[in-house]
């Protein structure tokens, strides 16, 4: 079983809109969109969601106000922080805490330090999982509740599942789409994967983003491959890229112009590849051929 | 005033928003900008600081001494993160998992235990030719947790002490998602841009990003970038949650060639200056009415 995934470093370089295409034309493969904090995968395939699960978050602190006797050693020993001090009112020299959740890394350190046993830990829902059904193959995606911490645990999950379904239906190729970034997510996404996709833009943040998210790929040994979409709009970076490329031996997989066709498409919520003229038809189809002989 | 500029989409003009907004401001107020989107930081390419000061960013980690430790496995038990592994004959911290919160310090009992540092990435200033101050984080790549490198960028506002907002504005430009990052970047503003683009991925991310200055109950408006026939996704969604629409920058496609080579297009177009001065003045008098 081989696993793909398409990443970008820098946003809205068109990671979704190619990883959608490879899917159709990979029919009945796994797919799965690891971007648990901002996904859009799903607005493309029109799943129909036959599982929903719920996921659990990390442990946050929690103080109980009845039990607590206002002794300030939470405040203290947190170094995120998460507790709030205020006065328990304007004329009292006393203060009350609280957690701010939003703050709160759980590490549990106010909870064991408190001698009133005031402080609960307990994990809260932070997202949700799916297992759908689409006309392309099973789709593996999540929702993680906005503001929430912990995407790459749930990365991992979606990925574990994409595997396991992968191995339940004898597929032998999983199409992950990646987030934004070098963070946590993204090394999440990369880990255990047989090729990268970086797609990029002809832009001076576009390259610079790619050169960070191929050195990160790179030290973690997987094999990278690049695809450069709305090349047209600066020929010149274009060709910045090819040459950076071509020293480094990243082979390019293909140009996508820009267009507004492909925009369209997002509009409409359809694959590009199935929504486009011939020429774009013909590119992208041109990629995926060769994504498959270097998956082999 | 602080002004952060967030979505939820990557790739929707964050960047370019707040770059040109920061260059026209700085010719009225004083203007400092701080990047946060520390695991692709891009900023710097547009404004071009001419840096005058790098400092490394340092975690803290747990350091065993062995000569004390009695490996008794308490450290590893209070540590939420697996960031310690205790056996019978030896005990390892593990730096990469290891989210700084001292626990382990705290709870071993043959003080075995002390802080020390482990570098995850830079924090650079400067000035810009326009004398706007010049901040941004650069995570180290390999490097997982961009939270504490972000916070680390914020604490540099923590000298500003004019208590008239609008004496100065602070752009923050913050990176895509809505998870901890970005929630660490907007926290401190007083106003928050939320930067989208007519398309169901723009308005599908967009009403995440909502969710997050709603539950943090900053006052925030929205900039419809990449305009074109299809606005209404975002319009109908903005009147029907009562949001306020700041700005529409239509698709152009000299914007965007300008923009993949890093040029400003408030020097080219003398009317996103005047534009991004209003939005300022627009953002102000609608924060003095609440």
């Amino acid at each position: 079983m081989k696993q793909i995934l398409f990443i970008s470093g820098k946003g809205g370089t068109g990671k979704t809109v190619i990883t959608a295409s490879f899917a159709v034309l990979n029919n009945k493969s796994i797919i799965a969109d690891c971007d648990v904090d901002a996904a859009c995968l799903h607005l493309l395939l029109n799943p129909q969601i036959i599982e929903k699960n719920i996921f659990i978050g990390r442990k946050k602190s929690e103080i109980l106000q009845n039990k607590c006797k206002l002794c300030g050693k939470c405040f203290k020993v947190c170094v995120f922080n998460a507790v709030l001090k205020t006065k328990v009112d304007n004329d009292s020299k006393k203060n009350k805490y609280l957690i701010n959740s939003l703050l709160c890394e759980g590490c549990g350190v106010c909870v064991w330090n408190c001698p009133e046993s005031a402080i609960e830990f307990n994990a809260k829902e932070a997202g949700e999982w799916y297992v759908s059904k689409t006309e392309y193959g099973t789709f593996i995606h999540a929702r993680l509740i906005p503001g929430e911490e912990n995407s790459g645990k749930l990365v991992n999950v979606v990925k574990k599942i994409a595997k396991e379904k992968a191995i339940e239906e004898k597929s032998d190729l999983i199409i992950i789409d990646g987030p934004p970034g070098t963070g946590c997510p993204v090394i999440c996404s990369l880990s255990g994967v047989d090729l990268a996709v970086i797609v990029t833009e002809p832009s001076v943040s576009g390259i610079y983003d790619m050169e960070r998210v191929l050195e990160l790929a790179q030290k973690f040994n997987v094999k990278c491959c690049v695809i450069i979409n709305k090349y047209n709009l600066n020929l010149k970076k274009t060709q910045e890229i090819r040459e950076y490329c071509e020293k480094r031996k990243i082979k390019i997989l293909g140009i996508i112009p820009f267009s507004e066709e492909i925009n369209q498409s997002v509009v409409m919520a359809k694959p590009a590849v199935l929504y486009c003229n011939n020429e774009i038809k013909k590119t992208l189809h041109s990629i995926c051929e060769k994504i498959g002989e270097e998956l082999k | 005033m602080i002004i952060s500029v967030a979505s939820g989409k990557g790739g929707t003009g964050k960047t370019m928003i707040s770059v040109n907004l920061s260059d026209s401001l700085s010719e009225i107020v004083k203007t400092i900008f701080l990047d946060c989107d520390v695991e692709e930081p891009n900023s710097h390419l547009f404004l071009q600081p001419e840096i005058t000061n790098t400092e490394d960013v340092n975690v803290i980690v747990p350091i065993i001494d062995k000569t004390k430790c009695i490996h008794c496995g308490k450290c590893q038990n209070v540590c939420e993160f697996n960031a310690i592994l205790s056996f019978s004959k030896e005990t390892l911290v593990l730096e990469n998992l290891c989210h700084g919160c001292r626990g382990c310090i705290i709870v071993c009992p043959q003080s075995a235990i002390s802080e020390s540092k482990r570098k995850i990435g830079i924090i650079q200033k400067g000035k810009t030719k326009k004398n706007i101050e010049f901040i941004n984080g650069i995570l180290e790549v390999k490097e997982a947790m961009a939270t504490p490198l972000i916070k680390k960028v914020i604490q540099k506002l923590d000298n500003l002490d004019d208590d008239d907002k609008t004496n100065y504005s602070v752009i923050i430009d913050c990176p895509p998602g809505t998870s901890c990052p970005m929630v660490n970047s907007i926290k401190i503003s007083d106003y928050c841009i939320l930067v989208t683009e007519p398309t169901p991925f723009g308005l599908s991310d967009l009403k995440l990003a909502v969710e997050v200055v709603n539950k943090l109950e900053i006052p925030f408006g929205v900039i419809i970038n990449k305009a074109d026939k299809n606005n209404s996704i975002i319009e109908n969604y903005c009147q029907e949650k009562n949001i306020a629409i700041l700005m529409k920058i239509p698709f152009d496609r000299d914007i965007a060639i300008k923009c993949s080579y890093g040029n400003l297009i408030t020097e080219y177009k003398e009317e996103y200056k005047k534009n991004f001065k209003n939005l300022f003045n627009s953002i102000l008098s609608q924060l003095k009415k609440n």
